[in-house]
């Protein structure tokens, strides 16, 4: 590549005034960081990516819709979302059956979404920006939603947390323990949706997944403490996040390949750490013998 | 509710004065039109091991439900510790049907038996020494302290087991209801859970009800068996129940109890049709 292109990609010229102007989205995305985070532990636990992909469609659909009717935007991404959410748990409680239904639902929203943003005729970037993530687009009133919903999602979190953890590894043990097993998954799936709407803000729709799923499967490939897991999986979301839009500012093109780069060279590292891992003797017990 | 310490079970079936954990008195149970079983009186007593044998379909699992709460009897009463069944109820361990674990499910074996401890409690899994202490003992009960800090997913079908039943143990519970817990395990792991089972009974006097399809690893230890085949079923010693003419009355056609050397074959049984019809809950 010519010096010419390199600078078009990345200049750094101004970066004092740009980190001040932009100090608003850097808080909104590490406070999603922390959600996105901790909601990808059980993300994991419950086999829910394909889910989140649905989700993040639809919410797409929404903040497309907000933005034709020239509405607030994060308002039209949580409709959308929380709307997902209650149809992919109205239609299928059974992987299976679920898995088919997001794949119907999914090509659904997005065709809903583009339609939305071709009779639109405002800004492109605007456009652009719900699929593939923007910083700019992060003004003060809707910082405050984001932050908000994102409280929200902590809260919830933090209550049903035990529950929700023997719930997605165990529900046959659960229900005997008398957690309310059937309730607490459409509260689960409603939770996701509202973090999904947050994340979109930033990242697009997208690749959501990279902030929502990529950070706990990294950080269950290291470790297998449930202590651990959501601390290092906060940790790869927030550097991600925060990173990438770090660099991005000096740069022209959207900030997604950047959180979407530092997610993935995460999480290759965390598969390569747990391989080498594996076969230096995480199998291994204290004594040589292998008790049944 | 209160355990009383030091009252150790013979191994004959108790009588007498050994309170009863579990009675079931002319229970029915429906699913649908079909009757699993019916007219079914069984009091179970503390320490008390019984195996329940019969073809898939039979109603095995369902009795598990019943007793746990989830599935009202049709007819009849089902008395734990001489109070209705409820969800929840610490009275109860329960090891479910083994399921496949994904290789990389975030627990170490403490954090699978911390659930059993503490898992259905509301708010965050904050924990102190105690908390650690107990969870130590418990693995240390079925010999798995070994590998307490390994992810399960890296454990043998077998270490697993040990570990599940440490979780069900944790509320030190007056019965143990089990669900098939030697499916794919060799004949070595087999009888070391058997054993496990039988020590823990003798030790602190919980009753256990162990459902199966292995006879032999099992029989030898149990104090009575229940059998239920196609809408009917027997209790008794093993020797009572596992007989030609028995087993031919049950399943309604010849049935042919061969013992040798110790072991039990039952030939002819008609193999099963249905599924079992109460199947897991969904997460």
């Amino acid at each position: 590549m010519s010096p010419d292109i390199w600078h078009q990609i990345f200049n750094y010229d101004d970066y004092g005034q740009l980190l001040a102007l932009v100090a608003n989205s850097i808080i909104a995305a590490a406070v999603l960081g922390v959600v996105g985070g901790l909601i990808s532990t059980f993300v994991m636990m419950r086999d829910l990516a394909f889910a989140v992909h649905g989700i993040a469609e639809l919410s797409f659909a929404g903040a497309a819709a907000a933005l034709l009717l020239g509405v607030n935007v994060v308002a039209g991404s949580l409709a959308g979302s929380v709307l997902a959410a209650v149809v992919i748990g109205a239609l299928g409680v059974r992987v299976r059956d679920r898995n088919s239904a997001i794949g119907v639902l999914m090509p659904f929203g997005l065709g809903l979404g583009v339609l939305f943003l071709s009779l639109y005729k405002g800004r492109a970037a605007n456009k652009f920006g719900l699929l593939t993530g923007q910083i700019v687009a992060v003004d003060t009133p809707q910082t405050a939603w984001l932050i908000g919903v994102s409280v929200v999602v902590l809260l919830v979190l933090a209550v049903i947390w035990r529950p929700l953890t023997l719930a997605s590894l165990d529900p046959d043990v659960a229900a005997a323990r008398g957690v309310p097993v059937r309730a607490l998954s459409p509260v689960f799936t409603l939770v996701l949706g509202l973090a999904v709407a947050t994340t979109i803000q930033i990242v697009g729709a997208l690749l959501v997944l990279a902030l929502v799923v990529t950070p706990a499967a990294a950080a269950t490939r290291v470790t297998a403490s449930p202590r651990l897991i959501p601390l290092l999986s906060v940790l790869f979301a927030v550097t991600s996040v925060v990173g990438g839009i770090l660099i991005a500012l000096g740069s022209s093109i959207p900030i997604s390949p950047y959180v979407t780069t530092i997610a993935f060279v995460i999480y290759l590292t965390c598969r390569a750490v747990g391989a080498v891992r594996t076969r230096n003797g995480w199998a291994r017990r204290p004594s040589a013998a292998v008790a049944g | 509710m209160i355990e009383q310490s030091g009252t150790i079970a013979s191994q004959a079936a108790p009588a007498g004065r050994t309170p009863v954990v579990l009675s079931l008195t002319d229970a029915e149970l429906r699913r649908g039109e079909r009757v699993l079983w019916s007219g079914l009186d069984l009091e179970l007593r503390r320490g008390e091991f019984i195996a329940v044998l019969g073809p898939n379909g039979s109603g095995k699992t369902s009795l598990l439900h019943a007793i746990l709460g989830q599935l009202p009897l049709s007819a009849g009463a089902l008395l734990i510790d001489g109070r209705a069944p409820r969800r929840g109820s610490d009275l109860i361990g329960y090891i479910p049907q083994q399921r496949a674990l994904a290789p990389h499910t975030p627990l170490r074996a403490r954090d699978l038996v911390r659930l059993g401890v503490d898992g259905h409690r509301w708010g965050l899994p904050l924990g102190g020494k105690g908390l650690r202490r107990r969870i130590d003992d418990l693995l240390t009960e079925v010999g798995a302290h070994e590998y307490a800090d390994m992810p399960l997913g890296l454990l043998s079908g077998g270490e697993q087991q040990r570990v599940r039943i440490a979780q069900a143990l944790a509320t030190d519970p007056a019965l143990l209801l089990c669900d098939e817990p030697l499916l794919s395990l060799d004949p070595h792991h087999q009888h070391a859970i058997v054993d496990l089972l039988d020590r823990r009974r003798r030790a602190h006097g919980t009753a256990v009800l162990f459902v199966t399809h292995e006879l032999n690893p099992v029989l030898p230890l149990v104090d009575r068996v229940l059998y239920l085949a196609g809408g009917r079923f027997r209790v008794g010693t093993p020797d009572e129940v596992m007989r030609s003419s028995v087993l031919s009355e049950l399943y309604g056609g010849l049935v042919e109890v061969i013992r040798a050397r110790g072991r039990y074959v039952i030939v002819g049984a008609p193999t099963p049709h249905h599924p079992d019809p109460a199947g897991g809950v969904q997460p």
